[in-house]
């Protein structure tokens, strides 16, 4: 299946053959990586041989004449922990849903790992191939338990009918009790999803997340509505998840940020406007300009 | 700041609505199945014995016109299951579903059809009266092998199984929901009815399909043909039940009522929402069928009135005045209003419709989660209030 003999995919070699192609081309995907690489790049994970997990390169997204991202390009490391910051408007949750596949940009590319084009996959698609959302505003399954919610989000069965007959193996069974003890509601299982506190439904989403076992998690503004102590607790958490998963944290709160953040990147306008450890961006006269100055 | 320091009494609330649903995971012969299908059991058993073996002197003789009727709302329970499992479970309010129970009954009427043979008013052997009225000279090519049973009984699966698909497919794909979905599957039923009202689609046009004969060699105006008929639509009832409560006490099950509940995040943790969508609705789709199949030979007629948008719509009603997303409700709502149907129809008939729409409001408004709502809730001993507010 694999086309060639191998090939070194650098980032600036994948611009070149987006550029080629123009972004017109979705489906057309550059020669894979490594003898080893002989599956479905889907149901094999990211090829991450390069250290960096995900590639996104000159995106572009228009809403009707306004740029909601204009020429984006940023790259996430593997098993980094990064916060996205900026001003309402920058662009934040949109480049969230370019990764997740539910907006198509105009322009650009977007590859998860060296193998699977972003761009050519559907949600259901991404989502298995390893890239967990959270959302801004917590939704979990109010009307299912604690448990049920971290069974549905598990990885593995998704057909209809293997669905009627799976039961939860021991070993499954075990790696929702894990879970459940990460995120501290090992205690509540048995409880509706809907009776949990703001805090607790954004943990039980993290540990959704976490039972995709996906190798990149995207977190939408996770401390928004939180006390203080929920705050502490779940930066305990996203750190505790950075190396085994690479983390893309959006925020607004900067106390948190500075909390977690070994480096952050700012959006403006739908570009980086800067990018580095955040003493070093809090310091950036552009920043304090357009984001904390304000 | 959490809910439960902010809001105690929101708190409880949430809780006390929400211990409503079937929660923890119910398995598959929880209590009310259990008793759902003792009770259907011991109905298949007695209503037939009380009917043939007592003397209809006998104040505990059951007469033949009541087992057709009892007969005919276990076809309709049959069909509220349907509608619950698509709608309570998965959250997609048909208004086209008598088109499947149609289609059904349209099926099994073929082969009722052929069995009358040179019985007719026109004696042809082949063709059905209708055909003979209307001078054509050959069976269109879609009735040839309706004279077999088994390819009647499995077209009764299979015509409303593919239109679902098709149907189904197009419409989920699209992600047409909510409302919009609504409205199409009224559009469906009305464009069907028209359809079959046509004497060219070949099909009975107006009249339909009536004065059958036999099923199966057994006569159908026969007291033991009709207590057996029943019989059988009861056991069809408890099994469908069975399959329904099989299928929303799997993990599918559970996906399906994570789809209601919350689309996008069952799409966002990987789970094809159109597949589930369009796999309940075809198999929903096929109970329909079959309980409209179970309905013809206990009515003896099937016409296109049964197309009509406003029997999908009665549907609707019976399983939310019975209480969605319980099968027991759907099953108790169709036995109930069924009833109030046959009552007011003949004592008042002029209110019977006024009556339906004031059921359906009142439901809505005070019972939000129908009469299956009331049960938990006092049961979990809570306040008998409660259950006037609702969740939905």
């Amino acid at each position: 299946m694999a086309a060639g003999h191998p090939v070194s995919v650098t980032p600036a070699r994948l611009r070149t053959f987006a550029a080629r192609l123009s972004g017109r081309s979705r489906s057309a995907r550059p020669p894979r990586v490594g003898p080893l690489l002989t599956g479905d790049p889907l149901s094999s994970g990211p090829d991450t041989s390069h250290g960096v997990i995900l590639y996104l390169e000159e995106i572009t997204v228009s809403f009707d004449g306004f740029k909601a991202l204009d020429g984006l390009t940023l790259y996430i490391e593997t098993g980094e922990l990064r916060c996205i910051i900026g001003p309402n408007g920058a662009g934040k949750t949109t480049m969230m849903d370019v990764i997740t596949g539910k907006t198509r940009p105009d322009q650009g590319s977007a590859w998860f790992g060296q193998t699977i084009d972003l761009l050519a996959h559907t949600e259901p698609e991404i989502a298995q191939a390893g890239i967990g959302r959270k959302f801004q505003k917590p939704t979990v399954f109010e009307r299912h338990s604690v448990f049920q919610n971290l069974e549905l989000a598990m990885a593995g069965v998704r057909s209809v009918w293997r669905g009627l007959c799976a039961r939860l193996s021991p070993a499954e069974h075990e790696r929702i009790e894990e879970v459940l003890e990460i995120i501290g509601l090992a205690g509540r299982r048995e409880e509706p999803a809907g009776a949990l506190s703001h805090g607790q439904k954004q943990w039980l989403e993290i540990g959704m997340l976490l039972m995709q076992s996906p190798q990149l998690l995207l977190v939408d503004e996770p401390v928004a509505g939180m006390t203080p102590q929920e705050t502490e607790r779940t930066a305990e958490l996203l750190t505790a998840l950075a190396g085994r998963h690479s983390i893309v944290v959006v925020e607004h709160d900067m106390d948190f940020v500075r909390s977690i953040a070994r480096r952050v990147t700012v959006l403006h306008e739908g570009r980086v406007l800067a990018d580095g450890p955040i003493g070093q961006v809090q310091a950036d006269p552009k920043v304090i300009e357009v984001y904390l100055g304000e | 700041m959490s809910v439960s320091e902010t809001a105690p009494q929101a708190a409880t609330d949430a809780q006390g609505l929400l211990s409503r649903s079937p929660h923890p995971p119910a398995p598959l012969l929880d209590r009310p199945t259990r008793l759902v299908l003792l009770l259907l059991g011991a109905v298949a058993v007695a209503v037939p014995l009380l009917n043939l073996a007592v003397p209809a002197s006998s104040a505990l003789h059951v007469s033949t016109y009541t087992v057709g009727l009892l007969g005919k709302y276990a076809a309709y329970a049959l069909l509220a299951l349907a509608v619950d499992l698509v709608w309570g479970y998965c959250g997609i309010l048909t208004l086209g579903h008598a088109a499947f129970f149609a289609l059904g009954g349209y099926a099994i009427g073929m082969y009722l059809m052929r069995e009358i043979g040179a019985r007719g008013v026109y004696g042809n052997p082949i063709l059905p009266d209708f055909m003979v009225f209307l001078n054509w000279k050959a069976l269109p090519w879609y009735w040839h092998g309706f004279e077999h049973f088994w390819l009647a009984a499995a077209m009764v699966m299979l015509a409303p199984a593919a239109l679902a698909l098709v149907f189904g497919w197009l419409a989920f794909r699209s992600r047409v929901t909510g409302v919009y979905l609504s409205i199409i599957t009224q559009a469906l039923t009305y464009a069907l009815m028209l359809a079959f009202f046509r004497n060219e689609t070949g099909f009975g046009g107006n009249n339909g399909f009536t004065d059958f004969k036999d099923i199966l060699g057994f006569d159908l105006q026969a007291a033991a043909t009709r207590a057996a008929l029943f019989a059988v639509t009861v056991i069809a009832l408890a099994l469908g039940y069975l399959a329904c409560r099989f299928v929303v006490t799997s993990r599918t099950g559970r996906v399906l009522q994570a789809v209601r509940d919350a689309e996008s995040r069952a799409r966002f943790i990987g789970y094809r929402v159109e597949s589930y969508k369009l796999w309940v609705f075809v198999f929903s789709a096929v109970l329909a069928g079959i309980a409209g199949a179970l309905y013809v030979p206990q009515i003896g007629i099937i016409n296109p009135s049964e197309f009509s948008p406003i029997n999908s719509i009665e549907i609707v009603i019976w399983v939310a005045v019975g209480g969605r997303g319980t099968l027991y409700g759907a099953l108790a709502g169709a036995l109930l209003v069924n009833y109030a149907k046959t009552y007011l129809t003949q004592a008042l008939p002029e209110v019977w419709l006024y009556a339906l729409g004031a059921l359906f409001v009142l439901s809505t408004l005070f019972l939000p989660c129908g009469l299956a709502g009331l049960v938990p809730a006092k049961r979990a001993g809570l306040a008998p209030r409660r259950w006037l507010r609702g969740t939905r």
